[in-house]
C-alpha cells in the first residue's frame, strides 16, 4: 500500500514536472496554457495524495476550470505564433540567462542548508475533508476568512468598473 | 484493499460504463423517433424490427465515412479534442449512486463507482473541464468559424456554470452533506414526516426555485434547444466541429448525449430523490433490502430515461434564443434568482429553527 502511494506520487511529480518545463519551453503559447492544465491536474493530486479533496477539487475547479479557460479564451483570440513573436536583443537574454542563474544559486543555497521536517506519526484522513475545514474557516479563521471574501469581492468590483466603456454623453464619471 | 473490493468496484464501473454507452446509443434513436412523432411523420424504420437497429447503422456510417484531418499545425490537439470532450463526459458517472445496498453473501455492496464526499463539488469540476474539449478541438481545426464556434460555445456554458453552481448551493444547505449518496438518502421515501408539519421530502417540492434554475443551467451545458446556439445547423455554420469529420465528430455528437444522460441522472439525483420511490419502507419490510433496492434502481432509471424525454420534448416546443437573450438570461436572471434562492433559504432555515 505505501509502494502503491510511493509510485502515484513519483508518477504525479515527473509529470507536473514535465508540464512545468513544457509550460516554459512551448513556442506556442496556446500549449504552454495547455501544459499548464496538466501541471494543475498533476498538482491537484498531489492533494488527493495528501487527503486534502476539498483542495483538490477547489483547485481543478478554480484554476483549470475558470482562471486558464479565460486565458486560453484571450490566447486564442490574440492568435499569437511563431512568427509575430518580436526578438528580444541579445543583451536582454545574456542579462536574464545571468540573473536566473543567480537566483538558482540563492535557492540552492537555501535548501542545502534547510532541515527537513519529520513526516507526522500518523496520518489524519478527515483532515482535509470539507466538515473540517468548515469547522476551521467559521471558527477559529473567521476574520481572516470574511477579509478574504471581502477582498475578492473589492477586486471583481474594481475590474467591472475598470472594464465598464466610459459613455462620453453622460456627465457621470 | 482486498481484490473482492477491486473486483466489485471494477465490476460497476464496466456496468455504469456499458449502460451509459447503451442508453446514449438509444438515445440518438430516440431523438428521431420522438422528432417524428411530434412533427407527425414515421421517423427511422427501415433498419431492423421497428427501425431499433437504426444507432448501429449510424455508427457503421460514421466509422467508414472518410476521416478528414484539415492542414493544421495541431494534429495532436485536433485528434485530442474530441478524446478530452468524451472523456470528460464520461467521467462524472463515477459517483452517482445508481442505487442503495445490495446484499451479497454477507456482503454489501454500494451500486456506485466513488462515494466521495465532495460528489456534488466533482461533478461541478469536471463540467468546468468540459469546455476543454470544445476550446481545443475548435482552436486546432485552423479554422476562423471553428474558433468563433469555439469560443462561442465555451462562452456559454462558462456563464451557465455559475448559475448552475449557486443554483447548487441552496440544496446543499438543505441537505447539510455535499456527498451524492447523502443528499439522497436526505430525501428518504416520498413524505417527510420529521417536520412540524409532513411534507414532500423531494427537493423539487422543497427547492423548486433551484430546481427551476439548474434545468435551465443542464439545457446550457448540454448545448440542447433553446441554448444549441453553439452548433445551429440551420442558421450558424456548423459551429466548433466545422471541420471535424468520420468518427471524431461522432465523438463530439455522442458525448452529447452521454452528458445528457449524466445530467438527467444529477437532476433526478438532486431534486427527484434518486433510487428513493414512494411505499420504500414497506417494499424492504415486505420483499426485503435486496429487492427494494433492485426496484430503487428501475426508480432511478425511469426518473433519468424521463429526464431524456424532457430534454427531447423540449428541443421540438421551444425555439431558439438569440445569443444576447442567452447571455441576458444566464448572467441578469438566473444569476440573481439563484442569489435570491441562496438568501430565502437561509432566512428560513433561521426562522424554522435548525
Amino acid at each position: 500500500m505505501h509502494n502503491f502511494t510511493l509510485l502515484l506520487f513519483l508518477i504525479l511529480s515527473s509529470l507536473a514536472i514535465f508540464c512545468g518545463l513544457m509550460t516554459v519551453f512551448s513556442r506556442n503559447p496556446i500549449h504552454s496554457a495547455l501544459f499548464l492544465i496538466g501541471c494543475f491536474f498533476a498538482i491537484a493530486g498531489h492533494y488527493l495524495l495528501l487527503s486534502a479533496q476539498f483542495l483538490a477539487i477547489v483547485h481543478i475547479i478554480v484554476y483549470a476550470g475558470a482562471i486558464m479557460v479565460l486565458f486560453l479564451f484571450t490566447l486564442m483570440l490574440m492568435n499569437l505564433n511563431e512568427e509575430t513573436e518580436q526578438h528580444k536583443p541579445a543583451l536582454a537574454k545574456i542579462g536574464a540567462v545571468i540573473s536566473a542563474g543567480m537566483l538558482m544559486l540563492v535557492l540552492v543555497a537555501v535548501f542545502k542548508r534547510a532541515v527537513l521536517a519529520p513526516p507526522p506519526p500518523y496520518q489524519d484522513f478527515s483532515i482535509g475533508t470539507i466538515e473540517t475545514l468548515g469547522k476551521v474557516l467559521l471558527n477559529e479563521f473567521l476574520l481572516p476568512f470574511e477579509f478574504a471574501s471581502v477582498l475578492l469581492l473589492t477586486a471583481m468590483i474594481g475590474a467591472v468598473l475598470l472594464a465598464k466603456k466610459q459613455n462620453p454623453n453622460t456627465n457621470q464619471a | 484493499m482486498d481484490t473482492i473490493f477491486i473486483l466489485e468496484k471494477s465490476l460497476i464501473i464496466l456496468t455504469v460504463f456499458a449502460i451509459t454507452m447503451l442508453i446514449a446509443l438509444y438515445s440518438t434513436f430516440g431523438e428521431r423517433v420522438f422528432a417524428a412523432y411530434f412533427q407527425d411523420r414515421l421517423g427511422p424504420n427501415r433498419a431492423g424490427p421497428l427501425g431499433l437497429l437504426q444507432p448501429l447503422a449510424d455508427g457503421v456510417k460514421m466509422f467508414t465515412k472518410e476521416d478528414f484531418i484539415p492542414d493544421t499545425p495541431n494534429k495532436f490537439l485536433f485528434i485530442f479534442g474530441p478524446f478530452l470532450f468524451m472523456t470528460t463526459a464520461l467521467i462524472t458517472s463515477s459517483v452517482i449512486p445508481w442505487g442503495d445496498k445490495l446484499e451479497i453473501m454477507g456482503r454489501t455492496v454500494y451500486l456506485q463507482a466513488a462515494d466521495i464526499n465532495v460528489a456534488v463539488l466533482f461533478v461541478l469540476g469536471i463540467v468546468s473541464i468540459g469546455v476543454y474539449g470544445i476550446m481545443v478541438g475548435g482552436w486546432a481545426s485552423n479554422n476562423k468559424y471553428s474558433l468563433l464556434g469555439a469560443v462561442r460555445a465555451s462562452s456559454q456554458m462558462i456563464s451557465y456554470e455559475i448559475a448552475m453552481g449557486l443554483s447548487i448551493i441552496s440544496v446543499l444547505m438543505v441537505s447539510e452533506t455535499l456527498s451524492l449518496r447523502g443528499i439522497v438518502e436526505k430525501q428518504h421515501g416520498f413524505i417527510d414526516w420529521s417536520g412540524k408539519f409532513p411534507w414532500f421530502s423531494w427537493y423539487v417540492f422543497k427547492q423548486p426555485l433551484a430546481f427551476l434554475i439548474f434545468l435551465v443551467c443542464a439545457f446550457a451545458e448540454t448545448n440542447r434547444t433553446p441554448f444549441d446556439l453553439p452548433e445551429c445547423e440551420s442558421e450558424l455554420v456548423g459551429g466548433y466541429h466545422t471541420e471535424y469529420s468520420s468518427m471524431k465528430l461522432g465523438f463530439y455528437l455522442f458525448a452529447e448525449y452521454i452528458n445528457m444522460f449524466i445530467s438527467s441522472a444529477i437532476i433526478s439525483l438532486l431534486f427527484f430523490g434518486g433510487f428513493n420511490y414512494p411505499g420504500m419502507d414497506w417494499v424492504k419490510q415486505q420483499l426485503g433490502t435486496n429487492a427494494a433496492t433492485l426496484i430503487g434502481v428501475g426508480a432511478m432509471f425511469a426518473k433519468t430515461l424521463f429526464g431524456i424525454f424532457f430534454y427531447m420534448w423540449v428541443r421540438w416546443t421551444v425555439p431558439r434564443f438569440r445569443y444576447d437573450q442567452l447571455m441576458n438570461l444566464g448572467w441578469k436572471v438566473l444569476i440573481p434568482l439563484a442569489i435570491l434562492n441562496i438568501v430565502i433559504t437561509g432566512a428560513v432555515i433561521i426562522l424554522s429553527g435548525n
